[in-house]
């Protein structure tokens, strides 16, 4: 079977697994525990366009989330703005000029210091959330906000808003898929792995970056609008530097520059901390230690490690073929003539 | 009268492609270069030989953009590019290949042609559209491959490459962009005897609308690939000759070539 068949074909049984859920009789918990993970997997997701594909570790993707959940919150219970769409698109703007701004600052400078100014300028978004209380209500948050019904999908009820955040999903995976696969994509490769070489062919590497930036910092604002919504809440630990670390092991754990990687390394993470935390209070040394192995012994993520096997399993595969077919010449090693 | 009239005939046919004027460049107290002049016709094939640490590579950074010089001008067809960053230049028609080979390695060899192919038109910009949609661009690519016989690993991962291999892929990234300028920086440095040929029969064989200057410590490149060779010696242009005259100037053969030639 040729390889875009058989992935059409996982996709398709994903797909209608994931549709299914709600129906199968599962308590509603793991429900709500899935709803998560597709919310957070788009959260994973924007961040690892900047950390796998562009090579920018930014530790800022959780003031985007935050101010996509804020603008929900603010809107609805200050200035009455309530609708679903309108919201989103407020969320998605506003996000996007503060990506912006910040971007452009954090640009000025690579690496280690990179780092250090998008650590701070997240904190800069949650020290507004924590003290701006008039606005955001500090510590407590936000509440008095409901969801509201969206198209088809019947928010009130857990199966509708599960079914409205894996659409998101859906929509949100087949947007950065189409990006990472188009010539854009490619040059964000390239900026990644040689951007002396990207300048030199004439790409002004610091606009794709900066690009890169905003378009995150826009997909993270819906993760966050959907963070709300589901909720019903918001408080300023969604954009803390918390919630920036989390999201950052979701990718590293799933596997970096493979998009469906952090979304699993969302769904380990929702899923892992839920059911250790049922059993231990100690559950985050135990969620420690998951992260140390995973660094250890697949610095790849999950995503990597499992293509690492499939690969020498299909070596040992054709080594055995080459082996009977007993002849020489025609077996291309992968490695050039030195 | 006839060295003047020569002189005006060179000077009709080549319009000139690159100019340096007064180029310094300090980094502390320490003068890397010290007012350079060059001047490159259009098409012509330049090298510039000096011992280690005579300015070469900085030069080549100043003339790429990637280091601004303390003072001096660079033209390009008459227009002042000293301020420009690498990337403008690019557009400009200048390419450049690095002293260690500066390609993309995890990307495959068809990859690495195609981002430069479509460097300089809007696809860049398209986020939407699969790259497999572009097949100009890929088949542009295969043909590229096809004059140095390396379409075989168009889908090979870069680092799969040999290293001379790699040296080839990287000068027809270059060239894959019909450039006005092409700086060349060692290209046969750490390449074997055999693959050094490669590299420089490409650059002989390529086609006389672009021009080239190259640094080159392998002297015999550098005779076989240039006309005209500068010689550069701590920071400053010492000499200026054809290759049949080379041999014959004194302050070359003191400094440079250790008076063995």
């Amino acid at each position: 079977m040729s390889r875009p068949w058989r992935n059409a074909i996982v996709i398709g049984i994903l797909l209608v697994l994931a549709i299914a859920v709600p129906r199968l009789g599962l308590p509603a918990f793991y429900v709500s525990l899935l709803t998560q993970t597709w919310i957070y997997g788009i959260l994973a997701m924007s961040l690892d366009l900047l950390v796998g594909f562009t090579g920018l570790v930014s530790f800022m993707q959780a003031a985007f989330f935050g101010i996509g959940a804020y603008v929900v919150a603010i809107g609805a219970t200050r200035y009455h703005f309530v609708d679903f769409w309108p919201t989103l698109l407020a969320a998605i703007l506003i996000a996007g000029l503060v990506a912006a701004a910040f971007g452009a600052l954090a640009l000025r400078s690579e690496d280690e210091g990179f780092i250090i100014i998008t650590l701070a300028l997240n904190e800069i978004i949650w020290g507004l959330a924590y003290q701006w209380v008039s606005m955001s209500g500090g510590d407590n948050g936000i509440t008095g906000f409901l969801r509201v019904n969206v198209g088809p999908f019947h928010t009130t009820d857990n199966s509708g808003f599960y079914y409205l955040s894996l659409a998101a999903l859906i929509v949100c995976l087949t947007l950065l898929v189409l990006m990472v696969r188009s010539p854009f994509g490619l040059v964000l490769v390239g900026a990644r792995e040689r951007p002396r070489r990207m300048a030199a062919l004439g790409y002004n590497v610091w606009l794709f970056r900066y690009l890169a930036l905003i378009i995150a910092g826009m997909f993270a604002a819906v993760a966050g609008v959907l963070f709300a919504y589901y909720n019903e809440f918001v408080g300023p630990g969604s954009l803390s530097l918390d919630t920036t670390v989390q999201v950052l092991i979701m990718v590293i754990l799933g596997g970096t520059g493979t998009l469906i990687g952090p979304l699993l390394g969302a769904g380990i993470l929702v899923f892992l901390s839920n059911a250790l935390s049922d059993i231990t209070q100690r559950w985050v040394l135990i969620l420690g230690a998951v992260y140390v192995v995973t660094v250890m012994y697949a610095p790849d993520g999950i995503v990597g490690l499992v293509n690492r096997l499939m690969a020498k399993a299909r070596s040992r595969r054709e080594l055995s073929l080459a082996a009977g077919a007993a002849v020489g010449g025609a077996f291309h090693s992968g490695e050039g003539p030195k | 009268m006839t060295t003047v009239a020569a002189l005006h005939d060179a000077d009709a046919l080549g319009e000139t492609c690159l100019q340096l004027s007064g180029i310094s460049k300090r980094f502390g107290n320490l003068h890397v270069l010290d007012d350079v002049a060059l001047s490159v016709r259009h098409g012509e094939r330049r090298g510039i030989i000096g011992p280690n640490g005579a300015g070469k590579t900085t030069l080549f950074n100043v003339i790429a953009g990637e280091l601004a010089p303390t003072s001096g001008k660079v033209y390009l067809y008459g227009r002042d590019i000293t301020r420009l960053p690498p990337h403008s230049r690019a557009k400009l028609g200048l390419a450049r290949t690095f002293q260690t080979t500066t390609l993309l390695p995890g990307l495959t060899v068809v990859e690495n042609l195609v981002l430069s192919l479509q460097a300089l038109t809007p696809t860049r910009f398209q986020c939407f559209v699969p790259r497999t949609r572009y097949r100009g661009f890929r088949e542009e690519a295969l043909r590229l491959l096809g004059q140095v016989q390396l379409e075989h690993c168009a889908d090979w991962l870069v680092r799969a490459l040999g290293h001379g291999e790699q040296r080839q892929v990287e000068i027809l990234m270059a060239l894959a962009q019909r450039p006005k300028l092409l700086l060349l920086d060692e290209p046969t440095a750490g390449l074997s005897a055999a693959d050094a040929v490669l590299v420089t029969d490409m650059l002989r064989a390529y086609r006389r609308d672009v021009a080239m200057v190259l640094i080159e410590h392998d002297l015999s490149v550098v005779f076989n690939v240039v006309e005209r060779i500068t010689v550069l010696h701590y920071g400053r242009v010492v000499a200026e000759e054809t290759v049949e005259s080379i041999h014959d100037n004194p302050v070359v053969q003191e400094i440079y070539l250790g008076g063995t030639l």
